[in-house]
């Protein structure tokens, strides 16, 4: 537990979160490498069965960061993706995995240093949750 | 549509204790339209269901198929390539594909994923409401298109009931009062003076009352 180093999949909108992340990196903002990007057209567009798969595959936490309220490029699709990260919250503390692995995150593409804190914010939060309880099965199942 | 909801994750996953290897089979129709059962939510309950198990320190083996109709025998048969390997099978399609997968497939248990709930219409997206009892004997024609039987809390046929307040019903001011919505559309069509006619009372043998139901067209059978 001591040397756990969590595996964060975030899901970041091309419009702000990615762009923050960028500006993190202009600004030389130190941020965990914990967190594994990907790149999504809109937040909307993350629906529930990828950040399942995620869990799934082994990741310690999931987070989707999307646009501030009213600022999403295709109107509110970041609103649809908070919905269903919260849908999928519930799903999870339903199973036992705990919901607070997964968040949804808003920002501007202006805000480097929030994308940075952020990022050491959650890892830092799911350091403390502890490994995914998928994770040493799925593990033994891979070996196998 | 058909309408759904998914079971309570523990009793799926209760259910599903001792077996290893499952179908997890979705229905491309009503369940899809209604967000329960379609291939999405079949994805996501397979998810849901292997976590489960894996947090456990177990395996569950998913199977995931979405049929084009479950309550079709001749696409229930396209499982036939699939069921030897399962242990069991879990259903996403309402209670008609649950029965229709244990009617071909003896030898395998069935378990339900989802509540069957009502014959329902999209109201707006994300909510359904009911419309629609399948009584047997439609009176839609005399109410203005707007069912008493399904969407009435008492269904009575002359309405309303002193419960009926600005347009609320007493069981829930949810709930829109049916005979006030009856009356507003017989008014918008300029032939209130229908409301006057009084229904007779309702043979409930054409419904549930008669014991389940069949429709045989004998143009059509073979």
């Amino acid at each position: 537990m001591e040397n756990f180093e969590p595996v964060i999949v975030a899901f970041c909108c091309h419009y702000c979160a990615y762009t923050a992340a960028d500006m993190a990196g202009s600004k030389r903002l130190c941020y965990p490498p914990n967190v594994k990007i990907i790149k999504v057209p809109c937040s909307g567009k993350v629906d529930a069965i990828h950040i399942m798969k995620a869990l799934e595959m082994g990741a310690d936490g999931v987070y989707v960061a999307g646009c501030l309220e009213g600022d999403c490029h295709f109107k509110n699709g970041n609103i649809g993706a908070a919905k269903r990260v919260a849908y999928i919250k519930k799903l999870l503390d339903e199973i036992g995995i705990g919901g607070d692995r997964v968040e949804m995150i808003l920002m501007s593409a202006g805000m480097g240093e929030r994308f940075a804190q952020t990022a050491a914010d959650i890892t830092e939060k799911i350091r403390q949750l502890g490994p995914n309880p998928v994770k040493s099965v799925d593990k033994a199942k891979t070996a196998a | 549509m058909i309408t759904a909801e998914r079971k309570p994750m523990e009793e799926l996953i209760e259910c599903l204790r001792p077996y290893h290897r499952i179908l997890l089979v979705g229905c491309n129709e009503c369940v899809t339209v209604c967000a329960a059962g379609g291939r999405k939510e079949v994805g996501i309950l397979s998810s849901a269901l292997q976590m489960a198990f894996m947090k456990e320190g177990k395996t569950l083996e998913v199977k995931e198929i979405t049929l084009e109709r479950q309550c079709d025998p001749e696409y229930v048969e396209e499982l036939v390539t699939h069921i030897d390997r399962a242990e069991a099978v879990m259903s996403m399609a309402c209670g008609c594909g649950v029965q229709e997968i244990a009617r071909r497939f003896k030898s395998k248990p069935v378990f339900p994923a989802v509540n069957t709930t009502f014959m329902g219409a999209s109201e707006r997206q994300g909510v359904w409401a009911e419309r629609c009892q399948g009584c047997g004997e439609c009176v839609l024609g005399l109410t203005g298109g707007i069912c008493p039987i399904a969407r009435c809390s008492k269904q009575l046929l002359n309405g309303p009931c002193g419960g009926s307040t600005n347009g609320k019903c007493e069981v829930d001011p949810d709930i829109e009062c049916a005979w006030q919505l009856i009356w507003d559309r017989l008014k918008a069509l300029g032939i209130e003076d229908r409301y006057e006619d009084n229904i007779a009372a309702k043979d409930w043998r054409t419904g549930r009352g008669g014991g389940p139901r069949k429709i045989i067209r004998e143009d059509l059978v073979k």
